[in-house]
């Protein structure tokens, strides 16, 4: 009687459990069963709604993460804080990219590929949409080697160059967003293009492409000048990838550094900024690139006047 | 773009601030002196809010010199570019705060030691070896943390200087053309020519 009278009781103890216990099953709809009838539709439930973010203005939120001040219809965009830069002088091309991807102000990941091999004679950097950059200069590796077997022949930077510029003209106001040097070495040369989604392509000596590229040039412009020797260029490469990685929130992380010669390119390295900032490229302490590292023991203080110091 | 540079050396400041009034996209002036010499060893740059800028750097000029009248002796560039913090931190909670980006060099000739300050118009301060305001600290940041050096001599402190201004008339779309460049050092406040 007493077990019977619990039963159906709605203020015990066990009642209170079993419809909690109800309640969370509710909960669990599978999200194949939404808005099918069959299953009395999930109308039984009350309205159906989204999942937002936990803060006070999730659209705020949500366009920090996007691109919708320069098209509404965009969804999310990472990689949107870069530095690369590219140069040519007298031994080929330096092509240096940091690794750092970003998503509004959150450090998606630090450990990037940024340099895109499209083939061994080619190299193109990514900056802007990460999918959109790898997606289609892979694809642009693919037309190259179409190209070497119809032709015969490599393909020149700068008709590779112009067949990418012309896709994504034809993309033009869609949403694409992405700002690449394309790098090579072709019967003229050694080579580089800046083509980005706008449909711009230029042909160039130096370019530095992101949002750290102000910082890049700050460095870049100063060390350049076209005799450089390999060690030189090398080394003003990966110091402007650890100037812009330093000043800019948006980049860091590590610096890739790629050396295109005649027979093609050749990855030199990935180096840890933070090491570039205390210990330098040889991972010699107090060997630096860092301001605080190399002017250390400095001052600009004058000593006292002899005069009086002695008086 | 307004564009102000400073950095140490050996045993001085050097300042250097773009000579454009500019008004939306005129410029109303091309030989506009924005570096106040506020005491015999003390410089300050200005820029940001027009007619925030002037009034507000004629109202330091002219506290800084009545404390010297009054107690017959100049603050150091220390306490003065706290008192200028100061006010702007007080100016910023008011209902018409001054919009101001200062840079503060002066001489130091208790310690004999040069000192800058970089002041916002938020009230922020911090003593530093070299500094920017404006468009141009993009570009000049990255080529100090690259080439300034605290013992440097003037010629060399003058010579990074011109690096920054090419390097800002090389990539800034809107660059300014003129600078006016002003030196403090134990010998006191002098203007010289790049």
């Amino acid at each position: 009687m007493n077990s019977l009278a619990e039963k159906y009781s709605t203020t015990s103890p066990l009642s209170k459990l079993r419809k909690a216990q109800q309640l969370a099953e509710d909960e669990e709809l599978s999200d194949a069963m939404w808005g099918s009838s069959a299953g009395f539709g999930s109308l039984a439930k009350g309205i159906p709604s989204f999942t937002v973010a936990p803060v006070p203005d999730p659209a705020a939120f949500l366009r920090l993460h996007t691109d919708d001040h320069a098209d509404p219809n965009c969804r999310i965009k990472i990689q949107h804080g870069t530095t690369t830069l590219a140069f040519r002088y007298k031994g080929g091309v330096i092509v240096a990219v940091d690794s750092r991807a970003t998503a509004g102000s959150y450090v998606a990941s630090g450990t990037v590929k940024k340099v895109i091999e499209i083939n061994p004679y080619l190299l193109g950097t990514m900056a802007g949409g990460a999918a959109d950059c790898q997606y289609w200069e892979t694809y642009l590796g693919m037309h190259c080697r179409l190209h070497e077997l119809r032709n015969r022949e490599r393909i020149s930077v700068s008709a590779a160059s112009k067949y990418l510029s012309n896709l994504v003209y034809s993309y033009k106001g869609m949403g694409l967003s992405m700002g690449t040097m394309i790098c090579g070495w072709d019967k003229t040369g050694p080579c580089i293009f800046y083509v980005d989604s706008d449909g711009t392509r230029l042909k160039g000596d130096l370019f530095s492409v992101g949002s750290g590229s102000t910082f890049a040039y700050g460095v870049l412009d100063q060390g350049y000048h076209w005799d450089l020797t390999d060690e030189e260029a090398q080394e003003l490469g990966r110091r402007s990838i650890y100037a812009a990685g330093h000043r800019d929130a948006f980049s860091g992380n590590t610096c890739n550094l790629y050396h295109v010669k005649q027979d093609g390119w050749h990855f030199i390295g990935n180096y840890d900024l933070s090491k570039l900032h205390y210990e330098g490229p040889n991972n010699v302490a107090g060997q630096g690139y860092g301001y605080d590292v190399r002017t250390e023991g400095r001052t600009s203080a004058n000593p006292p006047p002899a005069a009086t110091a002695t008086a | 773009m307004e564009t102000s540079f400073a950095l140490t050396g050996k045993g001085y400041v050097i300042i250097a601030a773009d000579t454009t009034a500019a008004r939306s996209i005129v410029k109303m002036k091309v030989d506009a002196d924005k570096i106040k010499v506020l005491s015999p060893h003390l410089l300050m740059s200005y820029s940001g809010e027009p007619g925030d800028t002037i009034q507000f750097a004629e109202y330091v000029e002219r506290n800084i010199r009545l404390y010297q009248i009054r107690n017959l002796y100049a603050l150091t560039p220390s306490a003065a570019a706290s008192w200028i913090r100061r006010s702007l931190a007080e100016s910023l909670r008011s209902r018409n705060p001054y919009a101001v980006n200062l840079l503060v060099g002066g001489y130091d000739t208790t310690s004999h030691q040069p000192h800058l300050y970089w002041i916002d118009y938020l009230g922020t301060m911090t003593e530093i070896p070299f500094g920017a305001h404006g468009y141009g600290s993009y570009f000049a940041l990255s080529l100090l943390d690259r080439y300034h050096d605290p013992e440097a001599s003037l010629e060399e402190g003058l010579s990074t200087l011109k690096r920054c201004i090419n390097e800002v008339a090389k990539r800034l779309v809107v660059s300014p053309d003129r600078y006016t460049v002003k030196v403090v050092d134990k010998d006191g406040v002098r203007e010289v020519e790049l």
